[in-house]
Parts: structure tokens; sequence; C-alpha cells
């Protein structure tokens, strides 16, 4: 519109034709990839909400049953194991990777001769394929003969946990593989946090004293509080929809000791064709991830009031 | 080797204007220097040792993977794994189906994705910033949510089992055009402007403008496809039956489990199938981070 308003006022005509042709030429742009996203995404998206509220199995005719399939769910002991499992990755994955990412961009935010290699090498697992990821870490992982329980042995551990074969231990191989592949691509971001902190912060500081911890905590920690936010939001939203790694990794298994919600999605809708009773648990996980983005949210404003 | 280069400012915010720090003569302390590169070293071992324990062992006689007390070292390099791994599974197939996959749905997404962006970044019509929220809504919530009404429309169109299924999926995503459209709202609209008073109709000014402009762009988009295609494990694990039109990460994947035990040969497996990517990942490493800078998030 704003070579409209420097022009002289056209006649009416040209002008609403002129618009016309604006939103045929928009269109034409967007066309393309609009197909394709409107017919891949949004349709099967929006379908998903409305397949929550239907009982379909594959072989019947889809049928309107309100909130049946919730109460299923309430009732059904496996949702409750996902969910208890969702939340266990999610403790585990979200504080350890943030602990990491900032250890790996504190550590990396030098100018130092070779820094960049080693920029390189932390950030090559988050593009290793999962297959890979997770063949290695469960022989590292083997009970008896892995690399990480002779470790813990020398290191004096004579009881090492037995790992991905042990259902109280299989999460915690899932949280550390999982850690070790992400770490890498929340340091990026970091450390574009880091670099964005004036210098001269630093130089005041420590003329004025201070030493390495405070200024660690009252200027380095402050300044990368968006940083900080946008990374833990990303991560909560990647941990709740967790799934490929469990898959190739454990399987939900040994039992259900890793089950997570999008597998129960994929376990229900997918291999047993229960479409309806599936969307259920996929609109509960859908809830989930946006209801702990909004308090995310909101405590941030919240604390920037301050 | 290239060295990764620092990382944009983007999630930050921008620092205050004043005085550019200038180099402070701090004199070399060689004990902070020899500190600073130990807690380096202890990081690259961090992330290193799993890689290095696969090639290794994918040099080594299965039963000398797991061994007591560890080898981190082959005794004997036996190159021959590299040899027989071709005829023990069709591994040539699977990285021929996964780099078809891969170049396909990259082509398809930059091509509509950066066409889409040029729409929504440079012309005005009516309801271009409400349908631009709804791209950008899509892009939080998870793929999780709405696999299974995707999986029953590809079943209902009985395109399981192909390529279409997974093509199609992927290669409308609304993260190209997103990050497209971030490049594309940095060119300022003057030279646009210029162009159309040239009488340049608003796809020439696309063709011949915008996409050399984009070039880096058009780089990062591409890579991040290319990286995603080649890595995804569930798009071909949903939809792909027939071993025929495995990639390599299901060859991989149903490679171990049906010999669990031959342990190097797996390693083999795992160091070919990572092969590409590195490669990729090492001639691109700049585009790939600022990609990943600029849109803060993936797939």
């Amino acid at each position: 519109m704003a070579q409209v308003i420097t022009q002289p006022a056209p006649e009416t005509p040209p002008r609403k034709r002129r618009a016309w042709r604006g939103v045929l030429v928009g269109w034409s742009f967007i066309l393309p990839n609009f197909l394709g996203f409107a017919l891949f995404t949004l349709v099967p998206m929006l379908a998903a909400f409305a397949l929550a509220f239907v009982d379909w199995d594959s072989y019947r005719t889809p049928e309107w049953v309100g909130l049946d399939n919730f109460q299923r769910l309430l009732r059904d002991e496996t949702f409750f194991v996902a969910l208890r499992n969702t939340l266990y990755y999610a403790a585990g994955h979200i504080p350890l990777t943030l602990a990491a990412a900032l250890g790996l961009a504190l550590a990396l935010n030098r100018r130092l001769r070779g820094v960049g290699f080693f920029r390189t090498a932390a950030f090559f697992p988050y593009i290793t394929s999962l297959v890979a990821v997770a063949v290695v870490w469960n022989m590292l992982f083997n009970p008896t003969a892995g690399p990480v329980n002779q470790i813990l042995q020398a290191l004096g551990v004579d009881d090492p946990p037995r790992w991905a074969a042990s259902t109280d231990w299989a999460m915690p191989a899932v949280i550390i593989t999982s850690v070790w592949r992400d770490m890498g691509y929340y340091m990026v971001l970091f450390l574009a946090g880091l670099q964005a902190i004036p210098k001269e912060y630093h130089e005041a500081a420590r003329v004025d004293g201070a030493n390495a911890w405070h200024r660690f905590r009252r200027i380095t920690l402050p300044c990368l509080r968006p940083t900080t936010f946008f990374v833990v939001v990303m991560l909560t939203i990647q941990s709740f929809k967790v799934l490929d790694l469990i898959v190739v990794m454990t399987d939900g298994g040994p039992g259900r000791s890793t089950l997570v919600l999008a597998q129960l999605v994929y376990r229900e809708g997918i291999t047993e064709g229960r479409f309806g009773y599936s969307s259920a648990i996929a609109l509960v996980l859908f809830v989930i991830v946006l209801t702990v983005t909004v308090v995310q949210f909101r405590l941030n404003e919240r604390r920037s009031d301050r | 080797m290239t060295a990764l280069p620092d990382a944009p400012a983007v999630v930050a915010p921008p620092s205050p204007p004043g005085r550019p720090a200038g180099p402070r003569s701090r004199r070399p302390r060689p004990l902070r220097t020899a500190l600073a590169y130990a807690s380096l070293l202890a990081v690259a071992l961090l992330v290193l040792v799993p890689f290095g324990w696969m090639v290794s062992s994918s040099l080594k006689r299965d039963n000398q993977v797991l061994t007591v007390p560890i080898e981190w070292i082959p005794r004997e390099f036996r190159w021959s794994n590299f040899v027989e791994i071709w005829d023990r599974i069709p591994m040539l197939t699977y990285l021929g189906n996964s780099a078809f996959l891969s170049a396909a749905i990259t082509v398809l997404q930059v091509l509509t994705g950066s066409f889409a962006a040029y729409g929504f970044a440079k012309v005005r019509f009516p309801g271009r910033d409400a349908l631009f929220l709804a791209y950008i809504a899509t892009i939080a919530v998870p793929w999780q949510a709405y696999m299974v009404p995707q999986y029953i429309m590809m079943q209902r169109a009985e395109l399981t089992d192909t390529y279409w299924s997974i093509i199609l999926l992927q290669a409308f995503g609304a993260f190209g055009v997103f990050l497209m459209r971030q490049y594309y709202l940095s060119i300022p609209d003057d030279l646009c402007e210029a162009a159309r008073i040239d009488g340049l109709s608003e796809y020439g000014i696309y063709r011949r403008i915008m996409l050399p402009l984009s070039k880096p762009a058009l780089a990062s988009l591409a890579m991040l496809t290319f990286v995603n295609t080649w890595n995804d494990y569930m798009g071909p694990f949903i939809y792909l039956t027939s071993n025929d039109l495995w990639t390599v990460q299901l060859g991989l994947r149903s490679f171990v489990g049906q010999y669990d035990a031959e342990y190097a040969m797996i390693m083999t497996g795992a160091v070919l199938s990572v092969l590409p990517i590195l490669v990729v990942f090492l001639f691109g490493q700049r585009y790939f981070i600022r990609g990943i800078a600029t849109s803060g998030l993936k797939g």
C-alpha cells in the first residue's frame, strides 16, 4: 500500500484493479506451497482435534461419542504409565541439557586458537542420525562388557546399573543419550547469547574486584535470561513430544518402563488402528505442551516486570 | 577443516550502542591458557569418545568389540568389514534411497518455500498476515499430535509404502517458508521498488534479484532439510514396509534387530550412515549454524 500513498491518488477503477492484481500475484507465489501445506499439515491437524471426539477403529464407521475417549483415558492404566514416563524424561532431559549446553557454551566462548574445532565437535552429535546414536550408546551401555560400566567399575562402583536391560535404569540411559545428542544444539543458542553481552560489563566488574563466580552470577546469567528462557521453552516442547529416540533405543521397554505419550499415540493409532482413541491421547499431549509453554511465558513476563 | 564461526546474535537482545570493546592489552597468562585448553579437551573427549568408539569398533572382529578391558584401538585393523557389509545388507540400495528422498524433498522445499516466502515478504495483499500467522501456529503444534490423521489420509489414498507419502508430507513444511521470509525481510523494499519501476514483474524480481541475493539462506534451508530427511526415522518407519524402499536408517535398524551379536558389522553400518552427513556438514556448517540461529527451531 505504501506505493499507493506516495503517488497522486489515482481513479478508483485502476486502484481496485491493482488491488485485485496484488491478491492474484500474492496468492500465485504462496499457492504451490500452500496447497501441500493445507492438505498435508492443516487438514490433518484439524482432523486430529475432531477425531478425539469420535469412536473410530479402522474396521468400523466413525461415530460421534463426545467425551467417551477421554473417560476411557482416565481408566487406562497404560496412559498414566506413559504420562509418568514422559514427565520423568522431561524432568531429566530439560535441566541436564540446559546445564550441559550452558557449560559447553561457557567453555567454548573463548578466543583461543582452535576453538572452532571444538565447537564443531560439540555440535556434531546433534546432526548424527538417531539410529547411529542409539546403536552406539546401546553398546556403550552394555551391562556386562560395555565401556560405561567398565569405567564405572574402575571408579569403584561394584554393582553398576544394567541400563537398558533393567526397568529402573532404561530411562536414565535414554536421558543421558539424549542430553549428549542435544547439548550441542542449545550450545549454539547460548553462544549467540554470550557473544551479545557487552564486554564492558565484565571489564567494569573486574575493575571493581568481582571474581569469576560473581561475574557469572551477576552479569552473565542475568544477561542470558532471554536466551535461557527460549532454550527452556524449546527443551520443554522437545521433551514432551519425544518419540524417535525411544522407538529406536528401547521401543518403550523393558516392559513399559520407557513408554512415552507420543509412542502410545503411535501404537494406538497406527499399529492398532484405534484412530479416535489415539487422537484423544494426542490432544492431551498437545494441551500439556501448550499449557507448559503458556505458563513459562507468564512466569517470564512476571519476572521481567520486577 | 573449517571452524565454526561465531553464531549471530538473534535470540539475545542487541548490544547497546557505545564504545566498541577495544583489544585490552592483558598479559598472556600461560597457566590460564593451559587450564582453558584442558577444559576444552575434557569437552572434546566427552563428545567424541562415542564416535571414536564407533569407528574403532567398525574395524574390529565381532568378538573384539565388547571386551574386558576395553580395547580403544583395534589389535588389527579389519578394513575388510567395509567391503563385506555391501554383501551382508543391500547398503547401496539403502544409501541410494536415502539420497533420492533427501534430494527430492530438499528441492521441493527450497523451491516452494522460497517462492511462498517472497509472497509473504514482498507482495502486499489483504489476508496475507493472517495466513502467515496460520503457518507459524502450525510450527508450534507437535507433529506427533497429528501423525495419525496423516496416516489415515495416506492409507485412504493408497500412498503408503510409496515415496509419495513421505515426499508429500515433508516437502511443504512451514519451516522453510518461515526461514526464507525472515531473510527476505532483511532485503530492503527499495530494491524491489526500483526493479518494479524498471518494469520487472514480481516473478522477475523473485528470480533475478531475490534468488541471487538469498543464496546463503537458500543454502541454510537446503542443508537443514537434507540432513533432517536423511536422519529421519519415524517417517520411513511408519510408511515404508518394502525392503527395497528402505532408507539407510531403516536398513541399519533392521540389521541391528536381526543380527544383534554382529557388533563390528553394525558399527560399520553406523559409520557408513553417518559419513555422508559428516561430509555435508563440514562443507557447509556455516550455513547450517546460521539457519539454526536465525530460526531457533527445527522440524
